[in-house]
């Protein structure tokens, strides 16, 4: 009894997104942004551990978030050329999507990625069932996964429920590096999912290998071991980015105009 | 300026025919605490064996001459006379090729490799070669024995959002008679990633070693490069700051251990409650320095920068949140249908915690008093009063997470005291000294959330040859098997919450 009443202490705790945008959300990185808009004499490459920094045709940077392990080098040391952005909404519906400053030719290729998925995941918007699979995470990302099913994100108001079986399952959220080890049965629980199915690759990790990557044990990602629809960044992402990514796996967000 | 570099261990060199021998003798009185493997480009492979004996480290070393063609590589085995040692001889065979004779079973732990599969052999720049691994579970044993058992594979793929182990039950039906883990499914092989990094970019691969403890991770290996440096001391500021977020760190660990046994339990408001906590005291983290885990605090030769939250505000969200948590759990503790659960639940009495050499609130649990915070100090823990040391004899789930809740208040404490220390601390700093560390082999350790953390590091012309991170999870997780007498598949959920543990440091 003495519960019952517990639970009512507070109110409710539970975030108005993505109906309202949430102040926390929006209050700390989400990822990093190119400010640099041309060539200048020094030379970047070097700033990033992970070689997420390259130099476009024209000479300025360009900056892969799927490589990105947001450690801010690149801002402490360029804060002309490089900054935070506070949006969690860092999710891509293709692997190109993730490379700033978009380029024309990766925003129709996102808007392709984009209308297929819209495509296949139409009839799972209303009751969206996810199974996850940890193929070699570093475990930060299996707290941010939890939390959504927390007071805080509770992503059953949005009809998003978590599965033990892959036979119900219709998102599968698969995290860390791609370790040979889970090759095996991250294919079998993609296998066993019946269609329309979406992957969803969850982290840094899991898009590039991160800093983990290349070893002898990794694959450099999970884009090898299954087809991956939805990626989203982050050391390890935020619950609100990986929340996005669920919803534009889903093409919730497209009827808003996307993020 | 006041640095308290970490105190080497003292090493003692013999030869590989005497090493069980000495390693078995030096062991009185104390604990073993790991095997460290390390290759060169070619030539003998160098064990060494780490021992704790009333807080002391120190170190046994042997070199193993290589066997020769076809041949692989062996050494006398420790596992006989050490038990603890028996996963560590395991990873060593997998990861170097030595075979450790006299060992009971050899299976492959972290790595099953095909016979003719070259090992990774760490140290050796087999990491910088970009060649791949591919394993071979054929390389793994299946046997079980006695009527009417059978074995249920539980895992990898698990229900519920964990992280990939197996653990091989197995049962005549409903009890537990034994368990066995395997790991090796995420091994990432992070230890051979670091040959060849600069100092400063290991940094980032060893807080990712174990995702939810990467606070510790960064100081052990830290500490291990400014132990081996020249150059000024360390700001006392940069020194309270990881006090700070080491204890942020222990009580997000802890409270997530929390939120796991009330989920098992069904406890639905309770494990909400304790769900909100948690997010609070990440969402903290994150105002303080940016990153929900504290990635990028910890610097080689302090920290990054002073905390971004006043300490005003710090005290007081803190003060709020300990408020709630200590209703909560007063709460919790005080309901029968979540006690009766943990009590008398996988018990791991004091003597076989004492003989495996159990780590963390795993062994604070069963009559141990080690806690490095206290027994070999580092960071700023030397600079400040430590609460009162508490432990618990009765081994069991509830004395796990009795001792985790007393740690959790005393967390809150430190972090208050580190804070007050802080606020006459300039906020232009310095916060991070201008360290270079020297080549050659150097130890780091933190008590992380889980336990005692060791990190061996080797520099070569300044750059990283070989870092082997020992963490707790790895040492306590081959307890876990002791913990199943008499407990059936129900409490199954309950050891493995109290154990507390992350298999992506186990795995390596």
């Amino acid at each position: 009894m003495p519960w019952a009443t517990r639970g009512l202490r507070d109110g409710v705790l539970t975030t108005r997104y993505p109906k309202r945008p949430d102040g926390y959300g929006h209050a700390w990185r989400g990822s990093v942004n190119v400010k640099a808009a041309q060539r200048t004499s020094e030379p970047w490459t070097e700033l990033c551990p992970t070689g997420a920094i390259s130099n476009s045709i024209s000479g300025a940077p360009t900056l892969d978030r799927g490589k990105c392990i947001m450690c801010g080098r690149c801002v402490a040391g360029r804060p002309g050329d490089f900054g935070f952005d506070p949006s969690p909404e860092v999710a891509g519906v293709s692997r190109g999507a993730l490379v700033v400053p978009p380029t024309s030719e990766s925003e129709a290729e996102v808007a392709s990625a984009r209308a297929e998925l819209a495509r296949r995941a139409r009839r799972l918007r209303r009751s969206l069932h996810v199974r996850h699979v940890d193929a070699g995470s570093d475990g930060s990302e299996e707290w941010e996964i939890a939390a959504l099913l927390g007071p805080v994100y509770d992503v059953h108001r949005l009809g998003v429920y978590f599965t033990a079986s892959p036979r119900h399952a219709d998102l599968l959220m698969v995290t860390g590096a791609g370790s040979e080890g889970m090759a095996g049965p991250l294919w079998a629980t993609y296998e066993a999912m019946p269609e329309p199915r979406v992957v969803m690759a969850v982290g840094t990790d899991a898009i590039s290998g991160g800093i983990v990557s290349p070893s002898y044990a990794t694959r450099g990602g999970v884009g090898d071991l299954v087809p991956v629809d939805v990626w989203v960044p982050g050391s390890p992402p935020s619950p609100f980015s990986i929340l996005h990514g669920i919803l534009l796996a889903v093409g919730l967000l497209s009827e808003r105009g996307g993020p | 300026m006041n640095l308290v570099a970490l105190q080497q261990p003292a090493e003692v060199e013999v030869a590989v025919d005497n090493f069980a021998a000495t390693v078995t003798t030096r062991l009185a009185g104390g604990r073993f605490a790991g095997l460290f493997g390390s290759a060169g480009a070619d030539g003998p492979v160098v064990l060494r064996s780490t021992i704790s004996r009333n807080g002391v480290l120190e170190v046994v070393k042997c070199a193993v001459p290589s066997g020769g063609a076809g041949t692989p590589a062996g050494y006398p085995a420790l596992t006989p006379a050490v038990p603890a040692a028996n996963w560590y001889e395991r990873e060593v065979a997998d990861l170097f090729d030595l075979y450790p004779e006299g060992h009971p079973r050899v299976d492959p732990l972290v790595l099953p490799r095909d016979a003719e599969a070259a090992a990774p052999r760490p140290g050796s720049g087999f990491g910088r070669g970009g060649g791949h691994i591919v394993l071979d579970e054929a390389a793994l044993p299946a046997h079980v024995s006695g009527e009417g058992v059978f074995t249920l594979p539980f895992g990898p793929v698990r229900s519920g959002v964990f992280e990939s182990v197996q653990y091989l039950v197995e049962t005549p039906g409903e009890d537990i008679p034994h368990v066995r883990a395997r790991v090796y499914h995420k091994h990432r092989g992070i230890e051979s990633r670091f040959e060849g990094m600069a100092p400063a970019d290991g940094v980032l691969l060893a807080e990712r070693v174990e995702g939810v403890a990467s606070v510790a991770h960064a100081l052990a290996y830290c500490q291990a490069l400014e132990a081996n440096a020249s150059g000024p001391g360390l700001p006392r500021g940069a020194l309270l700051v990881r006090v700070l977020h080491a204890e942020l760190e222990r009580a997000a660990n802890h409270l997530d251990s929390m939120v796991r046994h009330t989920e098992a339990a069904g406890q639905a408001v309770a494990n909400s409650r304790l769900a909100w906590h948690k997010e609070r005291l990440l969402r903290l983290r994150a105002e303080l320095c940016g990153h929900r885990f504290a990635r990028g605090v910890v610097v080689i030769g302090g920290v990054a920068g002073p905390p971004a939250l006043a300490p005003e505000a710090t005290l007081r969200e803190l003060a709020g949140l300990e408020a709630d948590v200590r209703a909560d759990t007063k709460l919790l503790m005080a309901t029968s249908s979540f006690i009766d659960r943990l009590r008398g639940t996988g018990v791991i009495t004091p003597e076989v915690a004492a003989a495996r050499g159990a780590l963390g609130p795993v062994a604070r649990a069963s009559g141990s008093e080690e806690d490095l915070r206290t027994h070999r100090p580092y960071a700023g823990y030397g600079l400040i009063e430590l609460p009162e040391h508490r432990y618990r004899d009765a081994g069991d789930a509830l004395a796990r997470q009795l001792v985790r809740l007393e740690e959790l208040w005393g967390s809150f404490r430190l972090c208050r005291v580190a804070l007050e220390a802080l606020t006459g601390e300039p906020a232009e700093g310095p916060w991070a000294a201008d360290v270079v560390p020297a080549d050659g082999i150097a130890w780091g350790w933190a008590e992380a959330p889980q336990g005692e953390l060791l990190c061996m590091v080797e520099l070569d012309g300044g750059r990283l040859c070989r870092v082997k991170p020992r963490s707790a999870s790895f040492h306590n997780l081959s307890l876990f098997p002791e913990a199943f007498g008499g407990d059936i598949f129900t409490d199954f959920a309950f050891i493995e919450a109290s154990f507390g543990l992350s298999i992506a440091g186990v795995a390596g």
